[in-house]
């Protein structure tokens, strides 16, 4: 069988870190390939070698069997190889047609061709069933559609090879159903595919073979039909992994959180929350389960002081705490793990020990008579590094050096080790790897083992029926539906969260 | 991370170099003699004792510009307006040295005081803006600074001269001329003002390094999110930083009031001390200690071309040239960094 792309034992170096220790992948003809591994294990390095964006300290490249040395992505591009990056390389303000020929626009008599361009879009779109409209503009479209149009970027220009970079983080269910037809349907017209991902379920489903990585190393490839999930977890993470979290039954106490007819209002004036009212016990994880958009968002940062509520009330320990300032309310004993930790959890540009004391570095020992401490924050940072196994080279690296699930257990251990009454949890294990998410589940239930309350918000189902002890569906802004996960299924969890059956709204059981 | 922190030293000093060779290009392609130009403004900077007194006293007011600017970009906030800031705070330290007669003790540091007020005040109002309205920081203090000038000038002739074009001489009590500094430097101007300059430097490493409200203040300048979270009043903090780069502006001012001429006159245009700030706070990379530095070497600079021209035949404009290409070369600095990643794999 021919390979379209084989890299052999690529090595690639910075400084005395080795991100890709002779790593060697080999892409046939016409397969979807996974390149499976932890946050931070080389799969990004790999694939930036691949596209030119870095150069490799060793090994060799060939594509189609003819060795090649890719100096920049132009070189990738005229070798047929394409990427469909994580993080959209879009002009919002653009067409479609207009971002996707960004670059190489078709000419006539020294104007642009756009309708030419346009055709030649929506012949692809419909050649794929991407079902694009070449004269939408992108900020009008969803995310889903975007990515799309990266597709038919790599497409117009001719690629062979696809790389996807985790192209399901930012899609819904229904999205990535679409996505893996779509992948399908490029395979059948002799396309060849590389999806990196750490999610074991897309491969299961869509992948033909996988090749797995662990800290730089290559662990060697698969045949997906002849190995599992399981296996695949072990050789990624290098041990066993437990999927489902043992857990003892919670012993709830006394409501640490009550929420009644909580009204917020979004920037546009448009009723986000919607008379809304949970309850949330010592000693239990409450799990807010809902699609995307529904006002969970809203909720956390109404609890939490960052965004104005209207009307309703929020206490704490029956103590008010409703449209308090954030400083009066993390006082009051909420901690908060914050859906997106690059625009709220961290600091990115400061050292990770300085982020250790965001919210309390005004406080002794941290900070006296107006001088901070470093010694006192330094200290407390390296205790929580070990506790909460953050890798990173010291104390003194930039938050913003560290991989995704490092930066998240940083904030855990931050909001964890400040002790308080409820955790907020707002999606915390978006984009982290299967090593992570069992850690900071094991952390949450941990924390509700101590008698604390945790409220958990994720849009992953498996999240929330997993780790929570009762499930409040919300819907269009409105707990619809109170629910026990262990009487619950997917399906019904579904049809509650798409608006399509009430029950006992509002209510907390 | 040590080879970082020399990468971060190489740069400013690669780019003056830089600019110094491009610049004698330009001296040659004029048809002057770079050489001679150079020498002429080596000997202008510290020839004698009486050069290194006027780099020092122009270093002054240069040192302090460049911390106020670089404070507002440490806090993530450009503060355009350090020219008109620094202009009020001249204003106002030369009527406080005029209207007031108090022993020095109580004289001279109120009269600094009220320079620092002034600046602060005049930088409050589009920090006050920002933080309400989210009017972009630029703009205002762009214009703050015309109203500064026109306000000076105005003050100067109705209210600190009888519509003549400068004020009277602050009195001695007010003043930072000192005879000692001026003997032994063959009577230059220099004066006590590069004291309060150097610990101006050191205030503002401290402030923003070691103390809570730095912490908050650089947490603020670089996510306002995240700083909202953490409980920081944010509109707060923006309005504080400029508050205070405005207050380092202002003494800046009281440098050329109290101490190089002692009144204020009407200005047909600006000082350019505020805006060459802007550069040297760029070079010395927003640091207390690489703004002293790069202050030193504009001082230098700008002192030393005023000998070009009549002992090299060099125009002093060519001087501004070169200001300009090592400010290019700093902002280009990724090139430099580029050069010296080469460099440094080939010297392997």
């Amino acid at each position: 069988m021919e390979y379209v792309i084989e890299m052999l034992n690529i090595r690639k170096v910075f400084g005395n870190f080795v991100a890709n220790d002779n790593i060697t992948l080999q892409v046939k003809k016409g397969e979807i390939h996974a390149l499976l591994g932890e946050n931070g294990a080389g799969k990004s390095t790999l694939m930036n070698v691949l596209f030119g964006l870095y150069q490799p300290d060793g090994g060799e490249i060939r594509v189609k069997g003819q060795p090649v040395k890719i100096a920049n992505p132009n070189v990738a591009n005229d070798l047929g190889i394409g990427m469909v990056h994580q993080h959209f390389m879009l002009v919002d303000t653009f067409t479609v047609t207009e971002n996707i020929i960004l670059g190489s626009e078709p000419t006539k008599a020294g104007k642009m061709d756009i309708a030419r361009a346009e055709a030649e879009v929506r012949e692809l779109s419909e050649r794929y069933g991407l079902a694009v409209d070449p004269t939408a503009k992108i900020s009008d479209i969803s995310v889903g559609m975007q990515q799309r149009v990266e597709i038919l970027k790599t497409l117009y220009r001719g690629a062979d090879i696809l790389i996807f970079d985790e192209p399901t983080a930012v899609l819904t269910p229904q999205e990535i159903q679409e996505l893996i037809q779509i992948m399908r349907a490029l395979v059948r017209e002799g396309k060849s595919i590389i999806l990196i991902t750490h999610k074991l379920k897309e491969i299961m489903e869509v992948c033909d073979r996988v090749t797995v990585i662990r800290r730089g190393k290559g662990i060697g490839t698969l045949n997906v039909a002849e190995t599992n999930p399981n296996e695949l977890a072990a050789l990624m993470v290098g041990r066993e992994v437990h999927f489902k979290t043992d857990k003892k039954p919670a012993q709830p106490g006394k409501e640490v959180l009550e929420i009644q007819d909580l009204v917020v209002k979004d920037a546009r004036g448009v009723t986000v929350v919607d008379h809304l009212n949970l309850t949330v016990r010592a000693g239990e994880i409450v799990g807010i389960a809902g699609v995307d958009g529904n006002g969970q968002t809203e909720l956390v940062e109404a609890i939490t002081g960052l965004m104005k509520a209207e009307s309703g009330s929020i206490k704490l320990n029956g103590k008010d705490i409703f449209n308090l300032p954030p400083r009066k309310i993390t006082e009051a004993g909420i901690g908060h793990i914050p859906q997106d930790r690059h625009k709220h959890g961290l600091v990115l540009d400061f050292p990770i020990g300085e982020n250790m004391v965001l919210q309390t570095y005004y406080q002794e020992p941290y900070s006296k008579r107006g001088i901070l401490n470093f010694k006192a924050i330094y200290e407390k940072a390296r205790q929580l590094i070990a506790e909460f196994d953050v890798r990173t080279p010291d104390e003194y690296t930039q938050a913003r050096a560290l991989s995704g699930g490092n930066q998240q257990k940083a904030i855990i251990g931050r909001e964890v080790d400040r002790n308080p009454d409820l955790l907020i949890a707002a999606q915390p294990t978006r984009g982290l790897d299967v090593g992570a998410i069992e850690f900071i589940h094991k952390r949450l239930i941990e924390q509700r083992d101590q008698g604390k309350a945790v409220l958990l918000v994720s849009f992953e189902l498996d999240e929330v029926m997993n780790v929570s002890d009762r499930i409040a569906v919300i819907y269009e802004g409105k707990i619809v539906a109170i629910v026990d996960p262990k009487e619950t299924t997917e399906q019904e969890l579904g049809l509650l969260m798409a608006g399509s059956k009430q029950k006992e709204a509002g209510v907390s059981s | 991370m040590s080879s970082n922190r020399l990468t971060n030293f190489l740069v400013p000093v690669f780019a003056v170099l830089l600019g110094m060779i491009a610049g004698s290009i330009v001296m040659l392609v004029s048809g002057y003699d770079p050489i001679a130009g150079y020498s002429a403004l080596i000997y202008g900077a510290f020839g004698d004792s009486y050069y290194i007194g006027e780099t020092i006293r122009q270093t002054t007011p240069y040192i302090l510009a460049g911390l106020a600017v670089a404070f507002a970009f440490r806090t993530g906030l450009f503060n355009i307006g350090v020219e008109g800031q620094l202009i009020v705070g001249w204003l106002a330290a030369v009527w406080v040295g005029v209207s007031f007669d108090l022993p020095k003790v109580i004289h001279l540091p109120l009269a600094i005081l009220a320079a620092a007020a002034a600046g602060a005040l005049w930088a409050f109002i589009p920090g006050f803006l920002k933080a309400r309205f989210k009017v972009h920081e630029v703009i205002i203090t762009i214009m703050m600074n015309y109203i500064a000038l026109h306000v000076s000038n105005a003050v100067i002739r109705s209210v600190l001269s009888d519509k003549g074009f400068k004020s009277a001489k602050i009195h001695e009590s007010a003043s930072l001329q000192s005879e000692f500094l001026q003997s032994i430097t063959d009577y230059s101007t220099l004066h006590y003002g590069i004291i309060i300059a150097l610990i101006g430097a050191v205030v503002m490493w401290f402030l923003l390094e070691k103390t809570t409200k730095g912490y908050e203040l650089r947490a603020v300048g670089f996510n306002q999110h995240a700083s909202q979270y953490a409980g920081m009043n944010v509109p707060r903090n923006i309005i504080l930083a400029m508050v205070i780069s405005g207050a380092f502006a202002g003494v800046a001012g009281a440098m050329e009031g109290l101490g190089t001429f002692g009144n204020i006159s009407v200005k047909a245009g600006f000082t350019g001390v505020g805006f060459d700030g802007i550069a040297v706070a760029l070079l010395g990379s927003n640091n207390a200690f690489g703004i002293i530095l790069s202050a030193f070497l504009f001082g230098a600079l700008k002192v030393g071309a005023l000998e070009m021209p009549s002992s090299a035949d060099v125009p002093t404009e060519l001087v501004d040239i070169v200001i300009a290409l090592i400010i290019f070369f700093v902002a280009s600095s990724y090139l430099i960094r580029l050069l010296l990643s080469r460099f440094q794999k080939e010297g392997k």
